[in-house]
């Protein structure tokens, strides 16, 4: 049976949470992508203020298709993680406890998990029109001129994913 | 010589483009049942309910089924008796796709240069291939091929001393290396043969074959047997989390190919296998 966890909770919970559990998480994700990450790491670098709060968030490699009217999020599945990886060990050193995406990641990912006490978990490709009924709102909060690529605040309600890499340095898919 | 309107070509690409993007083809959606039917383990079991429920809600509200609309690949088979008459086609299909996504809540996912990056707004250019044939008749095709999906694409030029072995060696490596990314179960196009430029031409036409369908070739059956049970035993199964089915279709495509070269090429499509045709 999944796990009903708050985003507020996740965070605390972190340490306990096995590679393989089901999770059905509610509160605040930020999306973030390709260009999203490009983009944050050069305001790292340069040392500027950053347009979101990393302590304590959870980031979902997504970007959404454009909502109908009336909708309160476009489809939104997730993207593959590893194309990110470059950029989580820094962003997980900055306070990010949970990465969501798809597919296996690279092994410092497992490493970097373990050191700064995050996870990464894994969501369906592919299911986009049902993922977004779990979204309740969203918001761009920076890059908007990204489009697709810009980064998106969601409040989601029993959003399922899985946890494919946990603080232990267990990962699902090394089978 | 029949005469069609450009005005038609780009209705007619943008309507594609939509429900393309909307409704999983027939054959993709029953071999997806039967997937379900087959598979044993709760994960697996549990994505591919994912998978049918969205398709059932992507119809219904008229939304994507993936966030990712693709680039739109449009092929067109062009009667050598019909003539185009207004834009460019080039033009006319573009108008189309740019009206496709932007009326129809796709996301526009090309950027004009691969360096620069900045995105077109509207996924256009597509990529159009066009084949001319017999006839007064167009044939329009539109495939949305995912980013994901198109990173997981190979190709390798062997030896001809290779053969079939080190073909069937080539795709599985592929699967096993960037299968999980291209969301399975997959649809794999394998070609054959060709060159260098034309292989991977071969490999994306295996995608437009009927999931279900077998090649005409009964030798070339018999590989697409052996590759997809090879492929299916690899574990790797829906979204990787392990399971029986990791391909719902391996399909060949093959052509003539010079004596020193044995062209392969593998071109992976997920299980939002998206793909509508019209004619003209």
């Amino acid at each position: 049976m999944p796990r009903r966890l708050v985003t507020s909770d996740l965070v605390q919970q972190i340490p306990a949470l096995k590679a393989g559990d089901e999770l059905l998480i509610s509160g605040t994700l930020f999306t973030a992508r390709d260009a999203a990450h490009k983009r944050l790491a050069q305001i790292i670098a340069d040392k500027q203020a950053l347009p979101l709060d990393l302590v304590g968030s959870v980031i979902y490699y997504c970007g959404p298709a454009p909502a109908r009217p009336g909708d309160a999020v476009g489809p939104c599945g997730p993207t593959t993680s590893t194309r990110m990886d470059p950029y989580t060990p820094m962003l997980l050193s900055l306070g990010v406890k949970a990465t969501i995406g798809k597919g296996k990641r690279s092994p410092q990912i497992t490493a970097a998990c373990r050191d700064h006490q995050a996870i990464y978990c894994v969501a369906t490709g592919g299911v986009a029109a049902l993922l977004s009924q779990r979204v309740k709102r969203s918001q761009i909060v920076a890059f908007p001129d990204l489009g697709p690529e810009a980064i998106w605040r969601f409040e989601v309600e029993d959003f399922p994913v899985l946890v494919a890499t946990d603080t232990k340095g267990n990962d699902i898919f090394a089978r | 010589m029949r005469t069609i309107s450009s005005t038609v070509i780009s209705e007619t690409v943008a309507r594609l483009c939509q429900q393309a993007n909307y409704r999983l083809p027939p054959d993709v959606l029953a071999s997806l049942v039967t997937a379900r039917e087959r598979e044993t383990t709760p994960r697996a079991c549990g994505v591919l309910d994912q998978i049918l429920d969205n398709a059932h809600v992507a119809r219904e509200r008229g939304i994507a089924l993936c966030q990712d609309t693709g680039i739109a690949e449009v092929y067109l088979k062009m009667g050598q008796d019909a003539h185009i008459e207004g834009e460019s086609l080039q033009e006319a299909v573009d108008r189309g796709v740019a009206q496709g996504y932007t009326t129809g809540f796709l996301r526009p996912s090309i950027v004009k240069d691969p360096l620069d990056r900045v995105n077109t707004g509207d996924n256009t250019p597509a990529v159009l291939s066009v084949t001319i044939v017999p006839g007064d008749k167009i044939e329009i095709t539109v495939l949305p091929k995912g980013g994901g999906t198109e990173n997981a694409s190979a190709m390798r030029m062997f030896p001809p001393s290779a053969g079939w072995s080190a073909v069937m060696d080539f795709v599985l490596e592929t699967v096993r290396e960037k299968g999980i990314n291209a969301c399975p179960p997959l649809i794999i196009g394998v070609g054959i043969g060709g060159s260098f430029g034309t292989v991977c031409g071969l490999a994306k036409k295996g995608l437009f074959r009927p999931v279900g369908s077998v090649a005409s070739d009964p030798a070339y059956a018999a590989r697409e047997k052996e590759l997809l049970s090879a492929v299916n035993s690899l574990d790797i199964g829906p979204m990787g989390l392990g399971g029986r089915t990791t391909a719902l279709a391996v399909h060949i495509e093959h052509g003539p190919c010079h004596i020193a070269c044995l062209p392969v090429a593998v071109s992976l499509l997920c299980h939002s296998m998206r793909r509508l045709t019209e004619t003209l």
